[in-house]
């Protein structure tokens, strides 16, 4: 340590060893960065302690990460109730036939676009750039899709997104990074285009389509506005409309629409809902978790 | 060039230059690169029908808009739901609203994620780092339902947490119902952004602080400086730029006050301050059927944002430094 204090004067802090303020420092933001996780975590672990407490349990005691005693009444009346499973089996189906939709039209666009030679290629990417900048807009998008007759359709909620322009242009720039010498040899063996791109080029994207399916999946559970717009039909309601009709003030109607077999546990429910609305993000978090950042690097996207 | 390889095999490849494309007649390039084309036509199909169909139909901004006499039937009014707009009474209250969630945005929520990234910078122990980044990342992947669910649950009147804290620190003695007091809708909108986005914004900082060459650090070590003046001269510059590019787009979206968010949190109680520019347009169009009225609006704020993100990045730029385009 002396030689340490010695050096200090000169200003030379090196590694762990620096001085008293630093290391000050040092235990505060370990502190508040821990208070930060914890910030986040916490109301999550809440709902879903609660989301096993008993009615009682709920509105007596303020806080609590273990209830005193488990109940599953609120889980019980969630699958026992006809309107949560179809709401929970259109909200897998439309996300996965969604995510499928989603990669494969981004994917078939982006690899024609990575062809620099390709004429007519920067006028379909600017036309692209452009709805970044510029949309046309709720009221007439929903014309359209009103239009097409697709209100009331699943299709609603999965075509007027198909694409992600950001996520079009990261994969573009993904493909243009590609070693062009094997899509060369598949070339010189006879394969069209089409072939090259499903025999060579997607094999060698799984990384990079595993992370957008993971984008535009969560995006899909996740959407309310599309439901919101172009669904009034309850019996096809999805988890996200059903979250908010059980959360929001008017939760009692909610309730009334449904085909009820018993009273429910009025707290409980909004608790379970919650969880079971959460838990296919968290339960696919860690992958996310492996994917994400690559995505967002790439791009520099934004949301 | 790696990509002159990419070209179809007995063919001479195409130079790489700009004009080269527009030499090739259209018919030869379309015989050449069929396969490509039949692969542009379902993203180009979707764009022009999702995209720019809409687009399109924003004409009807113009128009008294009639569902059975069409775009092209409808009688043409000019600019009347642009004056409607302007001289309405909702519409200063909208921009007052829009612009005052705006400017909590940028004070509050814009610069939580700089902040917070420094501080994980200056983490040492990898692990600890690593487990940090981790849980507050979670929040971006959750739904804005949920979000406003958990808002409900921790702030209800009768049982929610913080609601309960909250009445013990201010001294009050009747039970308030945060989501239903117009005093407290801009804090709450606030502090959920906050919780659901500073975790991920964190992202795009960090990896400009890791791109900082450590051989500046060890240089200002040798010419003196503490951790605090590293962190003033090497990191802190090293990152400005994403901060420009960040603030250019924070400002585009001024008039975007995300409309799930907001719908979810407004209530009949709290409109007069919870009413945006976003949600006035549903409200208007889809629940009132004013259809070319709130596409005047939307036109309105689509337009606005445009320029707003075009001067921005103008300014950006007249300040000295790199701007998005």
């Amino acid at each position: 340590m002396a030689t340490i204090t010695k050096t200090k004067k000169a200003g030379l802090p090196v590694g762990n060893e620096a001085g008293l303020g630093s290391r000050v420092f040092d235990t505060l933001n370990v502190i508040v960065l821990v208070g930060l996780a914890a910030i986040t975590v916490l109301p999550l672990l809440y709902v879903l302690a609660g989301s096993f407490a008993g009615e009682a349990e709920i509105s007596s005691r303020p806080f609590f990460l273990w209830p005193e005693k488990f109940v599953t009444e609120s889980y019980a009346y969630i699958f026992d109730t006809p309107t949560f499973l179809r709401a929970l089996l259109t909200t897998v189906v439309v996300t996965a036939v969604g995510t499928v939709v989603q990669v494969l039209l981004t994917f078939t666009m982006a690899y024609p676009l990575a062809k620099r030679y390709l004429p007519g290629r920067t006028l379909v990417l600017n036309l692209v750039i452009f709805t970044m900048v510029f949309s046309g807009g709720m009221i007439p998008t929903y014309l359209v899709v009103r239009d097409l007759g697709l209100l009331d359709s699943y299709w609603a909620l999965i075509l007027p997104l198909a694409i992600n322009p950001f996520y079009l242009i990261i994969v573009k720039s993904f493909f243009q990074e590609l070693p062009q010498a094997l899509e060369e040899a598949a070339r010189i063996d006879g394969c069209n285009e089409m072939g090259v791109f499903f025999k060579i080029v997607l094999p060698l994207s799984k990384p990079i389509i595993a992370t957008f399916s993971l984008f535009y999946a969560v995006a899909i559970w996740n959407d309310y506005m599309s439901p919101l717009l172009y669904i009034n039909d309850p019996s096809k309601w999805t988890m996200q409309i059903l979250v908010r009709q059980l959360t929001s003030t008017d939760a009692a109607n909610a309730l009334a629409q449904m085909d009820r077999t018993w009273v429910p546990p009025e707290q409980g429910l909004k608790f379970a809902v919650v969880v079971i609305a959460t838990l296919p993000i968290l339960l696919f978090y860690p992958f996310l978790q492996k994917h994400f950042a690559k995505g967002v690097l790439l791009g520099g996207v934004k949301e | 060039m790696a990509t002159d390889l990419a070209a179809p095999p007995g063919k001479a490849a195409p130079k790489e230059s700009r004009k080269g494309a527009a030499k090739v007649p259209l018919r030869t390039a379309v015989g050449r690169y069929r396969w490509l084309y039949l692969m542009l036509v379902p993203g180009v199909a979707y764009f022009v029908i999702f995209k720019y169909l809409p687009m399109y139909g924003l004409t009807i901004a113009f128009q008294d808009f009639l569902p059975f006499l069409g775009y092209s039937g409808s009688p043409w009014v000019g600019l009347k739901h642009f004056e409607e707009l302007f001289a309405g009474p909702d519409f200063g209250r909208l921009m007052f609203n829009t612009l005052l969630l705006a400017l909590l945005h940028i004070l509050f929520v814009f610069p939580a994620p700089i902040i917070v990234a420094l501080l994980l910078n200056e983490v040492r122990v990898g692990f600890l780092k690593r487990s940090v980044q981790s849980l507050i990342y979670i929040p971006h992947f959750l739904s804005w339902t949920i979000v406003a669910s958990l808002t409900y649950v921790l702030f209800a009147a009768d049982f929610g947490v913080l609601a309960g804290w909250m009445r013990e620190l201010l001294g009050d003695t009747a039970k308030i119902d945060y989501m239903a007091q117009e005093e407290w809708f801009r804090p709450l909108i606030i502090l959920q952004q906050l919780w659901k986005q500073t975790g991920w914004g964190t992202i795009i900082y960090l990896a400009a602080l890791a791109g900082v060459d450590p051989n500046l650090y060890e240089a200002a070590r040798m010419d003196g400086a503490g951790r605090f003046r590293q962190l003033w001269h090497v990191t802190l510059p090293a990152i400005r730029p994403t901060v420009v590019v960040m603030a250019i787009l924070a400002s585009g979206n001024l008039l975007d006050s995300g409309f799930e968010q907001i719908w979810l949190m407004t209530t009949s109680l709290n409109r007069s301050v919870a009413d945006v520019f976003d949600t006035y347009v549903y409200y208007a169009g889809i629940t009132q059927g004013a259809i070319s009225y709130s596409t005047a609006v939307g036109l309105f704020k689509g337009v606005a944002g445009v320029i707003l993100i075009f001067g921005s990045n103008w300014l950006a730029k007249r300040l000295g430094q790199r701007g998005l385009f």
